[in-house]
């Protein structure tokens, strides 16, 4: 097994306590981590806004990027289904069967719940779209979230409905946009929760965007959270 | 007459108006909650749902792959049965033939079972220039029509008005169409049902001509099919001496059998009913039963074009549910207006660009206004994957050179280059980051043009330093880097 981080572009470049994050996790399981400099997008936001041939072209760069490792782990479910469920159609069949979303990574391939996280805080889930409906991640992340120590995990209501984000939807459709996300906050602070954790940086960027918007005592106490964050936090190395 | 659409303007200007509307944005939460929730139910009872889903695609796949061999068996079947046929290429024909035939019978006035085929032509309006007056006999049309008012559904035309806003209405407009509301009339749902039905009576038994569309028409026998709830379809159907049935060609299915799967799907995936009240099925004309005349209308009107589209031809799978609306997020905010169709929601989003094209600013936005979180797709009873063809017709608006924001369309494409061109090049791409982190401190919380973004919701601040360089680093020290 050779193993490669697929960190994204956003996580590179705005959010690197992330990847940081998951190569922790990964090491701490006895997994060697490579990161190929290669990388950079996959091409989505091409993609999505109907730009198909600069899409091909990180699919590419993407694809050959990723040559000769078996496994390609990545922090984000929207980035993950879009390598498993378009590269095909953009001549790049060969990365979509090797890339794994994080909880998919460690919950099939590796066959672990439990990865020695202790986190001793409130926590809501919100399942992205792409994770949930293309890559079909079910309730691996809640799994994952529920066997970290010290960690009351409450549900979410109406979960399974878009933060709103959508890529370019978010400054296309503003309005629309923060509406869906002002619901989503909304549907967080009434859990009671501290943090709203997710598998997307892309989503909780812009709920984090909404909620720094938000009034309230309880939009003031929640904080946006990526999933692999918490699952790195331990006892010796807490996050805060 | 109901207004119509022309002149509205793009999707995100009419749904940020929605948006900031506080009672529209309660009922229609309300109001799609409650049948999500209800449809959700209805369908988890069946064991073999998936199947049935499945199943609906394939025939409709099927059925489209040879339409031109089953619209001919379907026509030959409804001459056989007694009935006439008639072409329509486009809405404006369709409604010059109809006029021609309510003309011909000498009638100033008919009455209308729900259609979106005559709506998407503009029916009414039509007749009414030619001093035809139409009644629409469904509850909710009825509402739209006397309220002046366009459809914000599919299924439910006057989700977007509330119990209080219907008796307004009421009271204000019956008796300009005819019978006036009862005195006194409140808002209870019953004394507002029993009030359409004394107004609507008058309608059925007076009237001569009726118009419809239909669900199906099964080419085997030539047998129209139109599901409903209240029972006013099977008035019209049955009680006019000419019956005018406007149909677009998608609408055929090969047999019977077919039917059944389809039987089961829409009355559970539109209303969360296990069977819809009213089904009514005819086959031509009968002596001594039902209409003297009957006429078919087939309506193409763009259809054959979309039909010509790979990816976008799944649309004509459509069976006009109303699922996808009613669980998408986008709908729910912006109400059906906004879509400036007949079509809302995320099946108008991908049917009307592909029957009207994407000339219009308005037409051109429809393909933006989705998220793409597959809702839509995940309870379609017919598979209709509209993300996927909301992407493709994204595709073709950018072939186009159009966009929702026209004049912003060329900063996009010059965006997309840029960006393009910064991932293809990782090491460019590391340069930018280490410049953006440097001069965090000096970035403004508001940048010029990222109004879209800061108008609802604050930038995140950018990192100290990048993951790439924090990884670079942590490599050649040999030792974790934080």
């Amino acid at each position: 097994m050779r193993v490669a981080l697929f960190v994204t572009c956003v996580n590179d470049a705005v959010y690197p306590a992330t990847g940081i994050a998951v190569v922790r996790i990964l090491e701490r399981l006895g997994v060697a981590v490579g990161f190929p400099a290669a990388q950079s997008c996959c091409g989505q936001p091409q993609y999505n806004s109907g730009y198909r041939e600069q899409a091909r072209r990180l699919a590419r760069r993407t694809a050959r990027a990723f040559d000769g490792y078996s496994h390609v782990v990545t922090p984000s479910g929207s980035c993950a289904a879009m390598v498993r469920a378009h590269y095909a159609g953009l001549g790049e069949p060969g990365l979509g069967p090797r890339v794994y979303e994080l909880s998919e990574f460690l919950v099939d391939v590796l066959g672990v719940v439990d990865v020695g996280a202790v986190f001793p805080h409130r926590v809501t889930y919100h399942p992205s779209c792409h994770g949930l409906r293309l890559l079909g991640l079910g309730d691996r992340p809640r799994r994952l979230l529920a066997a970290v120590r010290g960690l009351e995990l409450v549900e979410l209501e109406g979960a399974e409905e878009c933060c709103g984000f959508g890529g370019t939807f978010a400054v296309k459709n503003p309005e629309v946009s923060v509406a869906m996300g002002r619901d989503k906050v909304g549907a967080a602070v009434a859990t009671g929760a501290e943090v709203l954790c997710g598998a997307d940086n892309s989503c909780l960027m812009h709920l984090e965007g909404v909620r720094a918007r938000t009034g309230g005592e309880g939009a003031a106490r929640l904080r946006t959270v990526h999933l692999a964050e918490i699952l790195a936090s331990t006892e010796e190395e807490p996050l805060r | 007459m109901s207004g119509t659409f022309l002149g509205m303007p793009a999707f995100p200007e009419a749904a940020g108006a929605a948006v900031a509307d506080p009672v529209l944005r309660a009922n229609l939460r309300h109001a799609t909650h409650t049948i999500r929730a209800k449809r959700e139910r209805a369908v988890a009872e069946l064991a073999d749902w998936e199947e049935l889903r499945q199943a609906g695609k394939e025939i409709k796949d099927r059925t489209l792959r040879r339409l031109d061999v089953y619209l001919l068996r379907l026509e030959e079947a409804v001459v056989a049965a007694g009935g006439t046929v008639h072409w329509a290429e486009d809405a404006e024909e369709a409604n010059r033939i109809v006029t021609g035939l309510v003309e011909a019978t000498g009638e100033r006035e008919v009455v209308k079972v729900k259609s979106m085929a005559t709506q998407e032509t503009g029916l009414n309006e039509a007749l009414a220039a030619a001093g035809i007056a139409a009644y629409e006999t469904d509850l909710a049309e009825l509402i739209v029509q006397l309220g002046d008012d366009r459809p914000s559904h599919i299924l439910v035309p006057a989700i977007h008005r509330n119990r209080g806003e219907v008796r307004d209405i009421f009271r204000e407009r019956m008796g300009d169409f005819g019978r006036p509301a009862p005195e006194g009339l409140t808002d209870e749902p019953a004394e507002l049902a029993e009030a359409a039905r004394l107004h609507l009576r008058e309608k059925f038994l007076r009237a001569r001509v009726g118009i419809s569309g239909a669900n199906f028409m099964v080419a085997e026998t030539g047998t129209l099919v139109v599901v409903e709830s209240e029972g006013n379809g099977r008035m019209c159907l049955t009680l006019p001496e000419t019956l005018i049935s406007v149909v677009g060609v998608e609408k055929v299915v090969p047999t019977w059998r077919d039917l059944e799967v389809f039987l089961q799907t829409l009355p559970r995936s539109s209303t969360a009913e296990r069977m819809n009240p009213y089904t009514s099925m005819w086959t031509g004309t009968a002596d001594g039963d039902g209409p003297r005349a009957f006429h078919l209308v087939l309506l193409d009107n763009g259809r054959t074009a979309a039909l010509a589209d790979a990816t976008g031809r799944q649309a004509l799978r459509c069976i006009r549910c109303s699922a996808c609306l009613n669980v998408c997020p986008v709908y729910e905010r912006a109400g059906g207006h906004a879509y400036g169709s007949v079509y809302p929601g995320p099946i108008g989003a991908i049917l009307t660009p592909q029957l009207r094209g994407t000339v219009s600013e308005l037409d051109a936005s429809l393909p933006y206004a989705s998220s793409l979180c597959g809702a839509c797709y995940e309870v379609c009873p017919v598979a209709i994957d509209i993300p996927e063809v909301l992407v493709a017709l994204r595709e073709r608006v950018v072939a186009e050179g159009g966009s929702p924001h026209r004049s912003g369309h060329r900063l996009e494409r010059a965006a997309m280059a840029a960006a393009t061109w910064v991932f293809d090049h990782p090491a460019a791409l590391a340069a930018g980051e280490r410049l953006a982190s440097a001069t965090r401190r000096l970035h403004p919380s508001r940048p010029l043009g990222a109004g879209a973004w800061t108008e609802g919701r604050s930038l995140p601040e950018l990192p100290e330093r990048s993951f790439r360089d924090w990884w670079r680093r942590r490599t050649r020290d040999g030792e974790e880097g934080s």
